[in-house]
């Protein structure tokens, strides 16, 4: 504590103090949920490509047994919840803001709960890349929000190593307190996670952030820490202090470039949820399975669930004694980056940290918006020092070129410009709707210039091609008139005649080539009465064959 | 007066000379009107603009031979930026032109004889088969310009509307409801 006493914190520009409401579900211990007869598991939950099912419907999965293997890079397994049987393997409601269906599998609990064999990890001596390899198999991915899959953070690439490793246990949006039960409760383990990030990054400082509203938690964290030189630091409460970029400059001063990362400034964080998911896989061999969920709002009991990955939101609902009357509808996070759930049988992912349930006291109607006035609220609140009226000014007219000149793609979409605004202007939206609307301006590029690559490239060839064909029939020719097969008074009529005389022979060629099959096993009778129609046909034989010759032409 | 006048324009003469130089020696290749209007394209190479490509159709359109608004797959946005980029107004899409939404060709295999005659028709080479084989579209390559769909002797080709999933959503607009303040 006394290190931490010491250390100098920076203080960063902007945020917000919004009503906290973290007493709802804080004081109660991390409970845990029934096993539940039916598990969706989407294996779309991290960021990147989604993971491949590798189960078919009907088969039996043991808990904790691959049903999603990573594919591509930035990619992560996915794991049976519990022991049953696939019962589908198909697109079911997720919780993703676009209310769409996407890709699951469907698991009925058989009630055993058997597992596979999970064998511990050697990280001591095992060769990080192999360890990495086995993080990657068991679908570790930060559990702060982003999911990003956590074997490419925890690679320290080129740099060799990292310096500084920070744990981030701000938890600094309201209502939610799935982070700060877990340091209360298990802070020795959540330590030893940061132990193995703190070997595989190289790193020489572990700092772990928390925000000063949550003294429990810095004091069980701080007793975890006696003895190690692990420096637990209470950081000032204000929103957004748990983003990443906020956190690393709190903590030591750094500022992280404009679009880039903090390893960039020899900084590496990680959410206190991913160290404890990343102890468990280590300890126990054990893929990433559950994760801390607080459910609150207009619930009956709000509090803490250690969630199984693909429960649905309805149970976990149930389990906090259910929505009270005259809920208005349910926000997957907290109410200043979370989104609307759009169906209650949508699953918990890695990604879903709070389930919140809203009514008409808590959260009213917003009032309509009003034209923006430029007063600068917004820029006074963005912690990312951007003016959100000039981004929402090109944004709302759609001049996307503009809103990247003045640096759209570093607004963290935290929430405090909506927060602000008298106008009361969904500021936020608009800075979603022009990074999307950017993004898919790329990709449609990078399929037209694929496309116009692959047109050139085809125009070529049909070139090359014809031209290959005309000397091919040129020489051909040439070889007949050396035979003085033709007459060699006009060479030009003679060339073309020989031309016809190949083109027609290779059509008559062609032609016997091909023997229809579907007449092998006929009786004789029908192959005789076959072989007399082929005997009259044969008669007038010329034209037919004029029109095959045609046929086989290819059109260029 | 006469060293002042030499002075003078001997200066201009060195500085002349220099811009003259530079101007040679530093030209910017600047990209031709065509690549820039192939670029605004969507390179759906359908025709229906009634150039064989997009390419010709930059090409028509640089020479001012072809108006702005032949474009469906471009659509609305691709006249608009057609128009920034040439500084004319923009106009609607030519009669009996109009935007679909994005889709691809897909080929019913049950239904397929390998006759070879969509692969002859696709200007991106997104058909694979050969000739008595099955032929597939691959989907990640198909423009969706319908060009195999005529050719087909047999009508095993349908246009397919690609569908929004969760990879490909976009963020709305968002719309204000004007609602009266209480």
């Amino acid at each position: 504590m006394s290190a931490a006493r010491g250390r100098k914190l920076y203080t960063f520009p902007g945020g917000v103090h919004p009503e906290e409401h973290k007493a709802e579900s804080a004081g109660r211990p991390i409970a845990a949920m029934p096993l539940l007869p039916l598990y969706v598991v989407p294996l779309r939950q991290h960021i990147g490509e989604p993971a491949r099912p590798v189960v078919q419907v009907g088969q039996q999965v043991l808990r904790g047994q691959m049903i999603g293997a990573p594919q591509g890079y930035v990619s992560v397994g996915v794991h049976a919840p519990t022991s049953g049987r696939v019962v589908a393997v198909e697109p079911r409601p997720v919780p993703h803001p676009s209310g769409l269906k996407d890709l699951c599998v469907v698991i009925e609990a058989d009630g055993e709960d058997r597992a596979i064999d999970m064998t511990p990890l050697d990280w001591h001596r095992m060769d990080p890349s192999a360890l990495r390899n086995r993080l990657r198999e068991m679908g570790l991915a930060g559990l702060g929000g982003a999911v990003f899959p956590s074997f490419i953070k925890l690679n320290p690439g080129a740099r060799r190593q990292i310096p500084i490793l920070i744990l981030n246990g701000a938890e600094c949006e309201p209502w939610i307190t799935c982070d700060d039960r877990l340091m209360r409760e298990r802070a020795s383990e959540i330590l030893i996670g940061a132990a193995i990030m703190r070997h595989m990054l190289g790193a020489e400082q572990v700092l772990v952030g928390i925000e000063d509203n949550k003294p429990e938690a810095i004091a069980c964290m701080t007793a975890a820490a006696v003895g190690s030189d692990v420096e637990v630091v209470p950081v000032p409460t204000v929103y957004p202090a748990g983003g990443g970029k906020q956190l690393t400059y709190t903590l030591t001063g750094r500022v992280t470039p404009s679009r880039g990362l903090s390893t960039d400034v020899g900084v590496q964080m990680f959410n206190v949820g991913t160290a404890y998911s990343l102890y468990r896989a280590v300890t126990f061999g054990e893929p990433l399975l559950s994760r801390i969920v607080t459910v609150t709002g207009h619930v009956a009991s709000p509090g803490n669930f250690e969630v199984r990955l693909g429960t649905p939101v309805a149970d976990l609902l149930a389990a906090a004694g259910g929505e009270r009357p005259q809920a208005t509808g349910r926000v997957v996070g907290g109410p200043m980056m979370g989104f609307e759930l759009h169906d209650t049988a949508a699953p918990v992912t890695k990604a879903v940290n709070c389930i919140l349930v809203k009514n008409a006291q808590l959260f009213p109607e917003p009032p309509p918006p009003m034209p923006c006035i430029r007063c600068g609220e917004c820029a006074r609140a963005c912690p990312v020092e951007l003016q959100p009226f000039e981004l929402y000014w090109y944004a709302h007219h759609r001049d996307f070129g503009k809103t990247q000149a003045y640096h759209l793609f570093d607004c963290i979409e935290c929430g405090c410009c909506s927060y602000v605004c008298p106008s009361h202007i969904p500021l936020v939206d608009f800075y979603r709707f022009a990074k999307s609307e950017i993004w898919a301006r790329e990709r449609e590029k990078q399929a037209a210039d694929q496309a116009r690559a692959r047109h050139e490239f085809r125009t070529f060839r049909l070139e090359r091609e014809k031209q290959e064909k005309a000397e091919k029939l040129a020489k051909k020719a040439a070889e007949r008139l050396e035979s003085g097969a033709v007459a060699a008074e006009d060479p030009e009529a003679a060339r073309k005649k020989a031309i016809l005389a190949a083109a027609i022979e290779k059509a008559k060629k062609a032609k016997e080539a091909v023997q229809p099959k579907n007449v092998d096993n006929l009786p004789a009778e029908v192959q005789r009465e076959i072989a007399a129609i082929e005997a009259r046909r044969r008669g007038g034989a010329d034209e037919p064959e004029a029109a095959a010759t045609a046929r086989t032409t290819p059109n260029p | 007066m006469l060293a002042a006048i030499l002075v003078m324009s001997g200066i201009a003469l060195v500085l002349g000379g220099i811009l003259g130089w530079a101007a040679i020696r530093f030209r910017v290749e600047e990209d031709p009107l065509v690549e820039k209007i192939d670029a605004i394209l969507p390179q759906t190479q359908c025709g229906q603009c009634g150039y064989p490509g997009c390419k010709p159709y930059a090409e028509a359109i640089a020479k001012g031979e072809a108006d702005i608004n032949r474009c469906p797959p471009g659509g609305e946005d691709g006249v608009k930026r057609l128009a920034e980029l040439l500084g004319v107004e923009p106009k609607p899409l030519d009669e009996g032109l109009t935007h679909k939404p994005k889709s691809v060709a897909v080929i019913d295999e049950n239904l397929c004889i390998g006759c070879t005659l969509c692969i002859q028709a696709c200007p991106v080479d997104a058909i694979v088969g050969a000739a008595k084989q099955m032929h597939t579209v691959i989907p990640e390559l198909c423009t969706g310009c319908e060009l195999c769909v005529a050719p087909c002797p047999v009508d095993c080709i349908h246009m397919e509307v690609i569908k929004e999933d969760v990879s490909s959503w976009k963020w709305r607009y968002p719309i204000i409801s004007l609602k009266r303040a209480a």
